[in-house]
């Protein structure tokens, strides 16, 4: 299933300060679909190169993360269950605290 | 002779400068007071004209109150169809508090003081550095080491004398936040850290006010507003404190000016749809803003939680709750953004800059790391430094090892107790967390210097340039 994932926030740094990635990720074996939970896990396997625990806590994101599912809040499609199409658009970005 | 010279010329423009200032401080006193006069005067003139004067027909505009001088100073405001003598009335008649007077706050009191909010406070407890003028452009440079509060009120007052502005020279805590955000009708949060952003939401959610919240770091921004409208409040969205480590800050990362600019612009904007009921403010929405692809997103993010402590349906969050909540202890940072002082290693793994310098000046045989990232090193080093960054000090160890037995072979057979071993960063955290795992590698010799480059700027050499 080709996805578009994008960091910001800084959790860009923690993939090689590379921003947006195009990605190919296939279902899990025995499931015809993806959802979110299998999403995270293939990130954290493939994408993230240090600091893991600055993405995920437990087998969700760490705390002061959104998650952004074609421009929408996870929250309102589900969280982890939220299922995959083709061609999505997850965005996941840290709160930024500076001013 | 030239020295002394010029040293008494030194002294005499350095007094010269002072007598100027004080002048100018009295003189600013002067003209604020002047203004507070006028004010009062302008404020009850157009209806003492309407009555004495039987032929003038009033327009619409002065039905709003508005005078000829407002009419005249807000007219492309009321050229506006969607705005007009409604929305710049409505401007007239609010009051926004602004919170932080930094780099987010600087655009937003500039353009809240210009656009003609009644009454405007400004709440800071800093004051204005040179490492602040590259963006908190509300500032100028004869203000340096003065409030940032009594300098953003200066510029304000300067735009737009008409404009009631409070100042605030206070940080903002649990014990005084109550009193100040009740003034207002409108929060605008241009903080700078994660304790003071569920403190003033928190504030906003207990007192019913709408809060504008900012926030710009590197070169990104954030922009959204809470508690307005069914929309989220901040601990809606963010239950749980983000992790330390996760909460950097401008001192540390650095930021690009106009990036915060872009976003306290945008925060007066979402105020003043709010202030004078116009448009539709970014609630239940949120806007990222990423300067170096050059896009903006906004994005549909959830609505008030059922759930949220501070105000969801079973919530207990009151106004005690509030003033005794420890907002520090919740996001285990502190509310001030003074940095970080470590204290990881015992008293004989330290040394000072003093000490050091010593050192160096009676030549003793040594290897200096220093564990900055690459491009803070590349702002300034100390000579014959390396520099190994904290984050590859483990890869990179074997250049510590050939560094040290190099010396070690130039001082010769007489070598006894070895090279010795100091470590730097910028301020003496990193250089700590680097001489534990040094001590864990095998290099027990290691020390830090105490505070880093900034003591030994402070203490050594205070021509060294700190950033």
């Amino acid at each position: 299933m080709q996805l578009t994932l994008e960091f910001g926030g800084g959790l860009e740094l923690l993939c090689d300060s590379v921003k947006v990635h195009n990605v190919d990720v296939v279902p899990p074996k025995g499931s015809e679909k993806l959802i979110m939970k299998d999403l995270l896990s293939w990130v954290g396997t493939n994408l993230i190169k240090e600091r893991p625990e600055m993405f995920m806590k437990g087998d969700s994101v760490r705390p002061g993360v959104l998650v952004l599912v074609n421009d929408c809040d996870w929250e309102l499609s589900g969280q982890l269950d939220t299922t995959l199409e083709e061609k999505d658009v997850v965005v996941f970005i840290s709160t930024l605290h500076g001013g | 002779m030239e020295t002394n010279g010029g040293s008494t010329d030194v002294a005499r423009v350095l007094g010269e400068i002072e007598t100027l200032k004080a002048a100018k401080s009295d003189i600013d006193y002067r003209i604020s007071a002047l203004e507070a006069q006028l004010r009062d005067t302008t404020v009850s003139q157009p209806q003492t004209d309407t009555v004495s004067n039987g032929s003038y027909r009033p327009s619409s505009a002065v039905d709003y109150g508005l005078s000829p001088d407002m009419i005249y100073r807000y007219s492309r405001h009321l050229l506006l169809p969607s705005f007009g003598v409604e929305g710049q009335s409505n401007l007239l008649k609010s009051s926004i508090l602004v919170i932080g007077a930094g780099g987010l706050g600087s655009p937003a009191l500039l353009y809240l003081a210009a656009c003609g909010v009644g009454r405007l406070g400004i709440v800071d407890h800093d004051v204005v550095e040179l490492n602040n003028m590259h963006r908190q452009v509300i500032h100028t440079e004869p203000y340096i080491g003065q409030s940032k509060v009594k300098s953003a009120a200066a510029t304000c007052r300067s735009i737009n004398s008409t404009v009631h502005i409070i100042e605030h020279r206070e940080a903002l805590r649990t014990s005084n936040a109550l009193e100040i955000l009740s003034q207002y009708e409108i929060v605008v949060d241009a903080t700078d850290n994660a304790p003071s952003r569920y403190m003033i939401s928190d504030c906003c959610v207990v007192l019913g006010k709408p809060l504008v919240s900012g926030a710009a770091l590197g070169l990104e921004g954030q922009l959204t507003v809470y508690n307005y409208n069914g929309g989220p409040c901040y601990r809606c969205l963010f239950p749980t404190p983000p992790p330390t480590t996760a909460c950097q800050r401008c001192a540390d990362s650095g930021v690009l000016g106009v990036v915060p600019g872009i976003i306290g612009c945008l925060q007066a904007l979402e105020a003043i749809k709010v202030a004078s009921a116009v448009g539709e403010p970014l609630s239940g929405r949120m806007l990222l803003f990423d300067a170096l692809s050059a896009r903006i997103r906004i994005v549909k993010i959830r609505g008030r939680s059922s759930q949220c402590e501070a105000c969801g349906e079973n919530s207990t969050f009151t106004q005690d709750h509030f003033r005794n909540f420890d907002y520090e202890k919740f996001t285990q940072s502190p509310l001030s953004t003074l940095p970080l002082k470590l204290n990881l290693l015992s008293a004989d793994s330290r040394i000072s800059s003093k000490e050091y310098k010593e050192k160096v000046v009676n030549g003793e045989a040594h290897i200096l790391v220093d564990v900055r990232p690459a491009h803070h090193f590349r702002i300034v080093s100390l000579p014959n430094s390396i520099n190994i960054p904290l984050s590859d000090l483990e890869s990179r160890l074997p250049e510590i090892s050939s560094a040290m037995k190099e010396k070690e072979e130039h001082r010769g057979s007489n070598a006894s107790s070895g090279s010795n071993l100091y470590v730097v960063c910028r301020r003496g955290n990193d250089s700590q967390r680097a001489v534990q795992a040094l001590h864990k590698l095998g290099f027990t010799s290691a020390r830090d210097i105490i505070g880093g480059l900034e003591s030994w700027a402070n203490d050594v050499d205070p021509s060294f340039p700190v950033y």
